[in-house]
């Protein structure tokens, strides 16, 4: 066991370190505050992940021969740990960065990895994944949207919701039925779509904060070559497994940054509050100061065995838990110390930090509906990794 | 960057729990549970030959000259075991005594013929060392662990205003026990009248000492903790699988499968923390050390109180007998949450670092 960085780490850190110095914006906090579109923010963000990009710091562990650095997971995580540090704005593509790119790493022809990955980098193709529909939640292999051979195409037609970015997208990670008299599990592929082909329609999807972060997306007729098969037809499963387990697995890494932040300036708030003298905040405030290290050090110990395996374990499951049910717990700590402050919302004259606390306590609800319902990670922890018989 | 047990920390963790699979099985446990002090010599003595209570003491004083991520792999395999007797109490007397740059005892220690503790709580019972308040080797103190198997006692004292440290010999105190829930490490009441002890420290140099014994101690009752949680889920998974009702294994359903999979949660995250805090030990800054440490007992304190109680819940009526060995666990689990300060103290700890001198020092992590 060695937490110490050897000398190539140590050189990657200094050099990230010294970029990001350079070349953060400083501007971001104050526009996260803001009154800003989401897409007008969105567009910032883009911009950034392409000065990124353009530098070599984007796909830190993805091969060189599609745009990557080629380093490993363990400079991926020192990356993630500096832009922390640096209090540096997250990276746009977020879907395509965390969880398509590695699946088609893991999954696609040569083709597909060379004509999708290195703009998966460069935020030049926005990615959404589309997996959950109306009736096919926690129990996803059940799902309906089904696609049809026509000749060198499928035909799409269905029904996606809950999509993240899917107003932003370019394209989609899609799981469709293509096999309807199979085993649900057997008869299921992966298209890699064009979000601007004929037959799509993406509608914004208000959530119980106010926007419209998620998409529902309707497919009518929807046309896709067969060469975006991703993996092999029916066997979409397992790639859906691979990228779910990326989801849970590394997925919540990149939140240390924002969860950090957020501390850092509930610190703040509360001095500025008179109320970090307060025995009772400080209990809250070291609770979760505590469990954001823990969350660092579980996700040491992942990065670590995953340099070893090369892929996240099911035990990615308890990251999924971790992150989502600790901020939920940071934020109510949020709202307490805030007080009647807590409650304004963007756009009111008095509103602490331009109410993103209110925003960010609401926002929080989703943490453990999104990415598999805490209730679907206990039971993978449950089964796949305690070895308990199947609840479901 | 490697987070994970090196070849060599393996092949001892490996052996430690050989070890004590085959000299310290449950068995074992109850029957040295049941004896005054719960203190076995012979095994005490097999365990000095596999050179476990000098694992940190260095290789002139005839330990193994490891660092304290060993200590934790070892500590973590013991309380698995659930290794009765003085063992943490003599590695916190060892890690004072080498703290204040004294090599008195280590050697005996090392090979297994000397025991010692810690005399540290008063009537207050605050781990703050500002409450230690007897004044001289004359008073009392309490919640002294296996002090009637020790062979020294290091007390924290007042010596005009300032602490200090000194070794004392038991001959001359009177040690009375404090029956409490857990069974195999046994506390005391030792009571002082002008004693004779031999300065070990005095003043920051008493400080330091005490607050780096503390810290190991601490980080090695952290693991000895993940070891004890992982213990109690495998035996409350082990009844889950097996035990039938309404026709199905009780762990099929979600209610029992859920608590299974916080109690792994709990485990793993207090495992992480604490072999974090053992390496911090050794190669983090002071600061760094100390706030990992706080991290890591704070998160524990609460895990394995909650981790017993789901075993013991899962295991329904059996869980709360006294013939499943759970209880064995869950009352060793409430007394570590104590030991060496509980959550809410530690919090206080890291609170007072990232809160307070983190901000007047500038030293932001």
């Amino acid at each position: 066991m060695d937490l110490n960085l050897n000398p190539k780490e140590l050189a990657f850190r200094d050099e990230v370190r010294g970029w990001l110095n350079a070349n953060t914006p400083r501007d971001w906090a104050a526009r996260r505050n803001a009154e800003e579109s989401l897409s007008a923010r969105f567009a910032y963000l883009r911009q950034w992940q392409r000065k990124l990009f353009d530098a070599g710091w984007a796909g830190i562990s993805w091969p060189v021969e599609y745009g990557g650095r080629g380093a490993s997971i363990i400079e991926q995580m020192i990356f993630i740990e500096e832009m922390a540090r640096a209090q540096a704005p997250p990276m746009a593509n977020v879907i395509g960065l965390g969880l398509v790119g590695p699946t088609i790493i893991a999954f696609g022809t040569e083709r597909q990895k060379k004509s999708y990955l290195e703009k998966i980098l460069s935020a030049e193709e926005i990615w959404c994944q589309g997996f959950s529909e109306p009736n096919a939640g926690s129990d996803l292999a059940s799902l309906s949207t089904e696609a049809r051979l026509d000749g060198d195409h499928f035909v799409v037609n269905g029904h996606k919701c809950w999509t993240s970015y899917g107003w932003a997208a370019d394209r989609c990670e899609l799981l469709v039925r293509t096999d309807p008299a199979a085993p649900k599990h057997k008869g299921l592929t992966v298209l890699l779509v064009d979000m601007h082909s004929p037959g799509i329609e993406v509608r914004g999807l208000r959530q119980m904060s106010g926007e419209c972060e998620f998409s529902e997306i309707f497919f009518r007729d929807a046309r896709v070559p067969v060469e975006n098969v991703l993996g092999e037809v029916n066997d979409g499963w397992r790639v859906a497994i691979g990228t779910l387990a990326h989801e849970r697995g590394t997925f919540g890494a990149a939140l240390q940054v924002t969860y950090r932040r957020n501390f850092n300036r509930l610190v703040e708030v509360a001095r500025e509050m008179g109320r970090d003298g307060d025995p009772l905040v400080r209990q809250k405030l070291a609770q979760c100061y505590a469990e954001i290290e823990i969350m660092r050090f579980n996700q040491m110990r992942a990065f670590s065995r995953m340099n070893e395996t090369g892929v996240p374990g099911p035990e990615g499951s308890i990251q999924k838990i971790f992150w989502s049910e600790l901020n939920q717990r940071m934020q109510q700590v949020a709202m307490e110390i805030l007080g009647p402050y807590g409650q304004l919302a963007q756009g009111a004259e008095d509103a602490i930090d331009g109410g993103q606390w209110a925003y960010g306590y609401l926002r929080s609800r989703g943490n453990t509906i999104e990415a598999g319902t805490s209730e679907i990670q206990r039971n993978i922890i449950g089964h796949f990794v305690l070895g308990l018989a199947k609840s479901y | 960057m490697q987070f994970g047990l090196s070849e060599s920390q393996r092949i001892l963790k490996d052996n430690a729990r050989k070890f004590f699979a085959t000299e310290c099985p449950m068995s074992e446990v109850r029957r040295i549970a049941q004896t005054e002090t719960a203190h076995d010599e012979s095994l005490w003595r097999k365990m000095a030959a596999q050179g476990f209570q000098g694992v940190v003491i260095a290789e002139e004083a005839g330990g193994l000259g490891l660092g304290h991520v060993e200590l934790a792999a070892l500590a973590e395999e013991m309380g698995r075991a659930l290794a009765p007797g003085g063992f943490l109490s003599t590695i916190t007397a060892a890690a004072a005594i080498a703290a204040a740059g004294s090599g008195r005892y280590l050697s005996g220690i090392a090979a297994g013929t000397v025991r010692g503790t810690v005399a540290f709580l008063e009537s207050t019972a605050s781990w703050d060392p500002e409450d230690v308040k007897m004044s001289g080797l004359t008073g009392e103190k309490r919640f002294v662990a296996d002090a009637a198997t020790a062979d020294f006692l290091l007390v924290a004292a007042r010596d005009g205003g300032e602490l200090a440290l000194y070794l004392v010999q038991p001959d001359q105190l009177r040690i009375t026990a404090m029956p409490a829930i857990d069974l195999t490490r046994r506390l005391y009441k030792v009571r002082f009248e002008n004693a004779r002890g031999d300065l070990l420290a005095r003043g920051v140099a008493a400080r330091q000492a005490l607050e780096r014994a503390f810290d190991v101690a601490t980080v090695a009752l952290c693991a000895e903790m993940t070891g004890g949680m992982q213990r109690m889920l495998d035996i409350a998974v082990e009844y889950a699988k097996t035990r039938k009702q309404f026709g199905k294994p009780i762990g099929q359903y979600q209610a029992v499968q859920h608590a299974c999979a916080d109690m792994l949660l709990w485990t793993e995250s207090s495992r992480s923390a604490a072999y974090y805090a053992a390496w911090a030990l050794d190669s983090g800054s002071p600061s760094e050390a100390r706030t990992a440490v706080s991290i890591a007992k704070s998160y524990a304190s609460d895990a394995c109180r909650e981790v017993g109680n789901r075993a013991v819940q899962i295991q329904g009526g059996m869980g709360f007998t006294w013939e499943n060995d759970t209880h064995f666990y869950y009352r060793r689990a409430k007394a570590s949450e104590i030991a060496f300060g509980d959550a809410a103290y530690h919090r206080e700890r890291i609170a007072r670092i990232v809160l307070n001198e983190r901000r007047a020092g500038a030293t932001v992590a």
